[in-house]
């Protein structure tokens, strides 16, 4: 009985193609909140068209028990390309899997026709009907994850190689802004770009500036002595500037150790001590006329 | 390659210089240890230089060698510069937990020099009786 289950399902896939696409298409149009916005109808017959087709392809060769099988692979290539593009077109996740669960409805009612009274069967039928669409359901709304989760991560890839510049301020002082949050990995990455390019320009001064650092705490604290150590064991003096007054009172109250370092509350005053450092100075020029 | 078993110091007016060009072991390291005293005290330098542009690799052992250097040369009256520190040397000592406080530091060794030359100028009216009596 249980070889058989759901060769019923394959059968009426092969029979009544026509029926219960027109059934499926009708009820993804009446789903509360479809996403008319976002997808067009053509697109969707489409879509559905060529899905049901593949399902029934794959069911008529392979059986419904298993979507795992080579056989069915058409079937999660075409789910897979769908639920990418519903996921960057904007669907969420139960909206992109509607689109395979919606098709219980009309296969549902497509059994109970085909099987009439013989509850049993069409109990059987119903259930293995019911596990194949749940599997193909569930595969989208994984899909539909691993596509967010690669756009996260281009994202954050691109931010912690945007964030983290170091430009020349003048001869021999280097400026370091940070902005955003402070974590180990980013720490990693700022340090070995300061002294990398610490190297190249063979600057004696650094400045880290944290205006744009949105709260400091011990870890924080820690990351930025450990950046301005190692940067001292290269040979280079390390300034830390833009301290806001809430994050003055953070750092007391929390007891951070900032005395090894000289701080300054903005980039200007740092940047002057600097040039002063490395004997230089910056003036006002005389207005020729 | 030959076994490297001493690390030469070289002498350059009232600096030594020394070069580590190889990876050091910790034999090696002790041996540098006592030749750099032993140096210091002969020479009566009042500086040392130590230029470790070739070190790639580092562990704590070396670490606290080049902290111990530097307290040793202070009690004898030496400055220590350490130069050329590349990044990942430097990462790594402060994975460690190691920033060598008492040691000062310089990208490149013109650098070292003034600096070595600035701190035996600082410390001139207090320096050695031949040259000549303190202004009053």
């Amino acid at each position: 009985m249980a070889r058989n289950a759901g060769s019923r399902v394959a059968e009426i896939l092969d029979k009544h193609e026509r029926d219960l696409l027109a059934g499926w298409i009708d009820r993804q149009l009446k789903v509360p909140g479809v996403r008319r916005d976002l997808l067009d109808e053509p697109e969707l017959r489409e879509q559905s068209r060529q899905f049901l087709r593949l399902v029934r392809d794959a069911a008529a060769r392979a059986g419904v028990e298993d979507i795992d099988t080579t056989e069915w692979e058409p079937v999660r290539e075409q789910l897979r390309a769908l639920s990418r593009e519903r996921a960057r077109r904007g669907f969420t996740p139960s909206e992109t899997a509607m689109f395979v669960f919606s098709l219980k409805e009309p296969l549902f009612a497509r059994l109970r026709q085909e099987i009439g009274m013989d509850l049993n069967a069409l109990a059987d039928e119903t259930w293995a009907a019911n596990l194949l669409l749940d599997r193909l359901g569930l595969f989208t709304t994984e899909v539909h994850q691993q596509g967010r989760e690669e756009v996260i991560n281009r994202q954050n890839q691109d931010m912690l190689e945007l964030s983290t510049p170091v430009v020349e301020l003048w001869d021999g002082i280097l400026a370091l802004p940070l902005i955003g949050t402070l974590d180990s990995v980013r720490t990693q990455i700022v340090m070995e770009n300061l002294l990398q390019r610490i190297v190249e320009t063979g600057a004696s001064i650094a400045i880290i500036d944290i205006t744009g650092v949105a709260t400091v705490d011990t870890l924080v604290a820690q990351h930025l002595l450990k950046t301005v150590a190692a940067a001292r064991l290269m040979g280079a003096d390390c300034l830390i500037s833009g301290i806001r007054p809430q994050i003055a009172q953070t750092i007391v109250h929390l007891g951070v150790e900032l005395q090894s370092v000289t701080t300054k509350a903005t980039l200007a005053d740092a940047f002057a001590v600097a040039l002063a450092r490395t004997g230089q100075s910056v003036g006002r020029g005389r207005t020729s006329a | 390659m030959a076994d490297v078993d001493r690390i030469p110091i070289i002498k350059m007016g009232e600096f030594l210089l020394v070069s580590i060009q190889v990876d050091m072991h910790d034999r090696l390291a002790m041996t540098l240890q006592d030749d750099l005293t032993a140096s210091i005290v002969r020479h009566r330098a009042r500086g040392v230089l130590i230029d470790i542009s070739s070190l790639e690799i580092v562990d704590s052992f070396i670490g606290r060698m080049l902290g111990n250097i530097a307290a040793m040369s202070r009690v004898l009256d030496a400055e220590t510069v350490v130069v050329g520190m590349r990044p990942a040397v430097a990462i790594t000592l402060v994975e460690l937990g190691m920033s060598l406080p008492g040691v000062r530091t310089a990208l490149t060794v013109e650098r070292a020099m003034e600096m070595l030359r600035a701190s035996v100028r600082a410390a001139a009216p207090i320096a050695p009786v031949d040259d000549g009596p303190v202004p009053d």
